[in-house]
């Protein structure tokens, strides 16, 4: 049975097993790749994704979590996700790049809940995302420069 | 005849799968030397590096590298546009397939910028010489008259500018120049080279489009799992699929032996029980619902606790006399006023990259075609032909990007297995490693056992050096029953440290493997940075010495070893970054309460790096505050990537200083995935302050390691100068500050 699941404001058919984790799902069934596999248990972070506006490791969360619910990847856009794809650019965060998906999607609720980070906010933000590479500095930096740009705009 | 060349249109399309428009010229490099091998004939020439100038002013240049976080994509594309004084924004970067026409395209050792960086500066230089004798033709004017500046070749009489792009279809027409009429830029009128460049690749990494192996989509590809025995070199003894076969998705259940190498050469791949599926979940469900009896087989008895204290023992007993070794170390000792013993540990460490190994292969009858985050896809290639009997030109390697590689990617197990399956279903296949597969069946970074014993006179200068080495050989991965430490290890830090020592002994001690062993970032200087940089800070403390000034003393006068080589170690840059990492750390300031600083020195892939970490240890909590490197990696190609790295690199070395730790037992890896095998993550994550030295007119030498060694050794002697605790063994996870 064909069940809808709305992604990046577009809406997809999709017939697979209700358990079956959102980010395989979105990987292998719709076939969207930004989205990333690290560890399958919730601990790295490449797989995060948006689901209302909440952060969510889509590699732990079944399909039926995310029925009816408007689901953003990195893929996707969002004022916030813009402005950290541009601080990071800025920054040259990424190394192999791998993470980063992860990495912004996760940024991008930070900023949608706290428009001013403090260091210690981005520490607690972000440390369920691991980077292998070590560009953590950089995302630090280029977390507070997008804050700047915002509350400049 | 000249060794850059222009290349016949049809040869162009054939190798490289290009339209074949603009300028297309090329050069060929011999493996692993930076000289240009001469070519006599036009029809057998086969460039392995060439660059494309198209008629839209675009330019294309071929990586034949490959990219794992490491830069070289930007880097290289960095020389050939200063040398051609293109615009930046014109730029792009092709991957080039796995090839021997490419010359050795192993990405390890730190190596891709030592040895491809002239020839591309050439290619550049080449270029623009080609687009100036068209324009000067245009003007009626001499070539002297014309200068290329930011994608225009400019009439210096008239003023008048003519677009690269425009220049084009005259420029193809022209003669290369001779190969000795090319003349490099000076280092002061680099535009490129030297300064900060962002990433070729940004606004794919930043939209969740660059396509890593992983995101490899072929019509009607399966994807596998593969359960393999837990116990290295294990065999299935039986089997009972039903369970798996039920899950929905899962379509087959496959045998797959073990694919044994020759001796000598590859690696060869594990072999198990493959699922195959029609997406990766379904795979890794039907792994888990799989009963396998095994053969376990020798490796069962392997227990790493206990591999430890036998080594422990070993190394309090003389090894095999490794040349190298000079002077009277027993005499050394007996004549002086004080001697100190010390020995340490480095448990097992793995990559863990994040995105884990994977590939996709699609096996035609005599053809096959392969898709993987690859950092040596010629051996890749080489070990398909040998286990599958294709001839080695029918055989594709398409290298994607690389989620991170450490060394892990080095080895193409994950290849082989792809192949192999896609032979048996006839299907193209993605075989996609778990992370508990990447944790428990990798190519594992040595343990090592040291035993360090010196001398120190009345003075407090070091008059003898005893060390004993036990770690498990990376030969013993192609080559078994290798049960000692090679030449190329040893030469990593330990028959060259930077120390002028007259007294210097060197021994090797047996150490088995029970693991795969491979190579990870830094490789066995992990090993040799940190023993060396804790004992110097052993002993000038036992001598009553500023550690700094003991450092300074030990690595001595000025004195330049092997000149013979290209890169001959030059005991000044050493010092010199020493120096520079001791004043922007402030050094000798005192630091507040349950604070503490160390510092630490290596020279690796001929690049010189100091480091100084700065820690707090209260409650028994240790907190890494803050790092300074200092890099002398001689020509700078892109100075934000060296930072970068150096960055990243301080990173690594915090995770397997804190964190690092495989264990065995019963012959069986016992962490499993992120939460068992820890990673630095941002709350962790200190300040981090990077200097480059200028040293413009030295060869580039390596960036990506040499950051790495230090850092354990570093942390190591911060915590001591907080607390006075000696920290021999890693990691520091497990070490009790309360007591």
């Amino acid at each position: 049975m064909k069940t809808n699941l709305s992604i990046n404001g577009k809406r997809y058919q999709i017939d697979a097993p209700e358990e079956m984790p959102l980010l395989w799902l979105i990987r292998d069934v719709v076939g969207m790749t930004g989205t990333k596999f690290g560890c399958g248990v919730g601990q790295c972070g490449a797989c995060s994704i948006l689901v209302d506006g909440t952060l969510i490791k889509s590699c732990s969360m079944p399909f039926s979590f995310g029925i009816g619910k408007e689901i953003t990847t990195i893929e996707g856009t969002t004022a916030n996700l813009q402005i950290l794809r541009e601080s990071w650019q800025e920054c040259n965060v990424p190394q192999c790049g791998y993470c980063q998906s992860g990495q912004l999607i996760a940024a991008t609720f930070l900023l949608e809940n706290n428009a001013n980070p403090t260091d210690e906010d981005i520490d607690n933000a972000m440390s369920g995302n691991i980077c292998r590479c070590g560009t953590y500095t950089r995302i630090r930096k280029a977390i507070h420069m997008a804050a700047a740009i915002k509350n400049q705009g | 005849m000249s060794t850059i060349q222009k290349i016949n249109r049809r040869d162009f399309v054939k190798l490289f799968g290009l339209t074949s428009t603009g300028i297309i010229i090329g050069c060929n490099i011999s493996s692993d030397r930076k000289e240009f091998i001469p070519t006599s004939d036009e029809n057998s020439f086969s460039p392995n590096l060439f660059i494309q100038i198209h008629k839209n002013g675009n330019i294309t240049l071929m990586a034949s590298r490959s990219e794992m976080g490491q830069g070289i994509r930007t880097s290289l594309a960095s020389a050939i546009a200063d040398e051609m004084e293109a615009d930046w924004k014109y730029i792009a970067v092709k991957q080039a397939i796995g090839h021997e026409k490419y010359g050795n395209q192993n990405t390890d050792g730190s190596r891709s910028v030592r040895t491809i960086l002239e020839p591309m500066r050439k290619m550049g230089a080449t270029a623009k010489m080609m687009l100036i004798a068209a324009a000067a033709q245009k003007w009626n004017i001499a070539a002297s008259d014309c200068k290329a500046d930011n994608h225009f070749i400019i009439n210096q009489k008239t003023s008048e500018k003519i677009f690269f792009g425009d220049l084009i279809d005259v420029a193809s027409k022209m003669p290369i120049p001779n190969e000795n009429t090319v003349v490099l830029k000076k280092v002061k009128d680099f535009k490129y080279i030297g300064k900060t460049l962002k990433s070729v690749d940004l606004k794919d990494f930043t939209h969740g489009t660059a396509k890593y192996g992983m995101d490899i989509r072929i019509p009607n590809m399966k994807f596998a799992a593969i359960a393999r025995c837990p116990v290295t070199f294990g065999t299935v003894k039986s089997f009972n699929s039903s369970d798996a076969e039920k899950i929905s998705g899962v379509e087959k259940v496959i045998q797959l032996d073990r694919m044994i190498p020759p001796v000598g050469q590859f690696f060869g791949a594990l072999g198990g029980i493959a699922i195959i599926a029609n997406n990766s979940w379904a795979a890794f469900q039907g792994k888990l619902s799989l009963e396998i009896e095994w053969d376990y087989g020798e490796n069962h008895s392997f227990d790493s606790e206990k591999f430890s204290e036998i080594l422990t023992q070993r190394v309090h007993e003389t090894g095999k006399l490794v040349p190298g070794s000079r002077g009277n170390v027993a005499k050394a000792f007996t004549d002086a006023k004080q001697t100190i013993e010390a020995t340490y540990q480095v448990p097992f460490l793995v990559h863990t990259p994040m995105e884990v190994p994977n590939a996709t292969a699609w096996f035609q009858g005599n053809k096959v075609e392969v898709w993987a985050p690859v950092q040596d896809p010629q051996t890749a290639r080489a070990e398909i032909a040998h286990f599958f009997e294709i001839p080695i030109e029918n055989i594709t390697v398409n290298v994607t990007f690389l989620g991170g590689g450490f060394g892990r990617k080095s080895k193409s197990d994950f290849v082989v297995e792809a192949v192999a399956l896609s032979k048996k279903i006839d299907a193209p296949v993605q075989v996609v490693w778990t992370r508990e597969d990447d944790v428990k069946h990798s190519f594992y970074h040595a343990t090592s056992v040291q035993y360090l014993k010196g001398s120190i006179d009345k003075n407090g200068l070091v008059t003898g050096w005893l060390q004993r080495v036990a770690l498990p050989s990376i030969v013993s991965s192609f080559k078994p029953l290798s049960d000692y430490a090679s030449g190329f290890e040893l030469n990593q830090g330990f028959t060259n440290n930077p120390y002028d020592i007259q007294n210097f002994r060197l021994e090797n001690v047996k150490a088995e493997a029970h693991l795969r062993i491979g190579w990870m970032r830094s490789v066995v200087h992990i090993h040799s940075g940190f023993a060396n940089n804790s004992f110097v800070d052993e002993l000038a403390f036992e001598a009553k010495k500023n550690p700094l000034d003991f450092q300074l003393a030990l690595i001595g006068k000025n004195r330049i070893i092997d000149g013979k080589s290209d890169y001959p170690f030059n005991s000044k840059r050493m010092k010199k970054v020493l120096e520079n990492t001791a004043k922007i750390s402030d050094f000798n300031r005192k630091r507040p309460e349950n604070h503490g600083i160390g510092i630490a020195i290596h020279y690796s892939f001929y690049s010189y790096v100091a480091t100084a970490v700065e820690v707090s240890v209260i409650n028994g909590n240790i907190q890494i505050k803050e790092v300074w490197t200092t890099i002398d990696c001689g020509l700078v190609l892109n100075k934000d990537n060296v930072i970068n790295q150096l960055e990243g690199a301080a990173i690594f070395g915090i995770s397997l200083a804190l964190f690092g730790k495989i264990t065995v037992k019963e012959g069986a890896v016992e962490q499993h995935n992120f939460f068992d095998y820890q990673m630095t993550r941002m709350k962790d994550t200190p300040k981090i302050t990077v200097d480059i030295i200028e040293a413009m007119n030295q060869p580039a030498t390596g960036v990506g390691e040499p950051g790495v060694p230090v850092m354990a050794p570093a942390i190591c002697n911060a915590i001591f100068n907080a607390t006075g605790k000696r920290i021999r063994t890693l990691p520091l996870f497990e070490v009790d500050f309360e007591i």
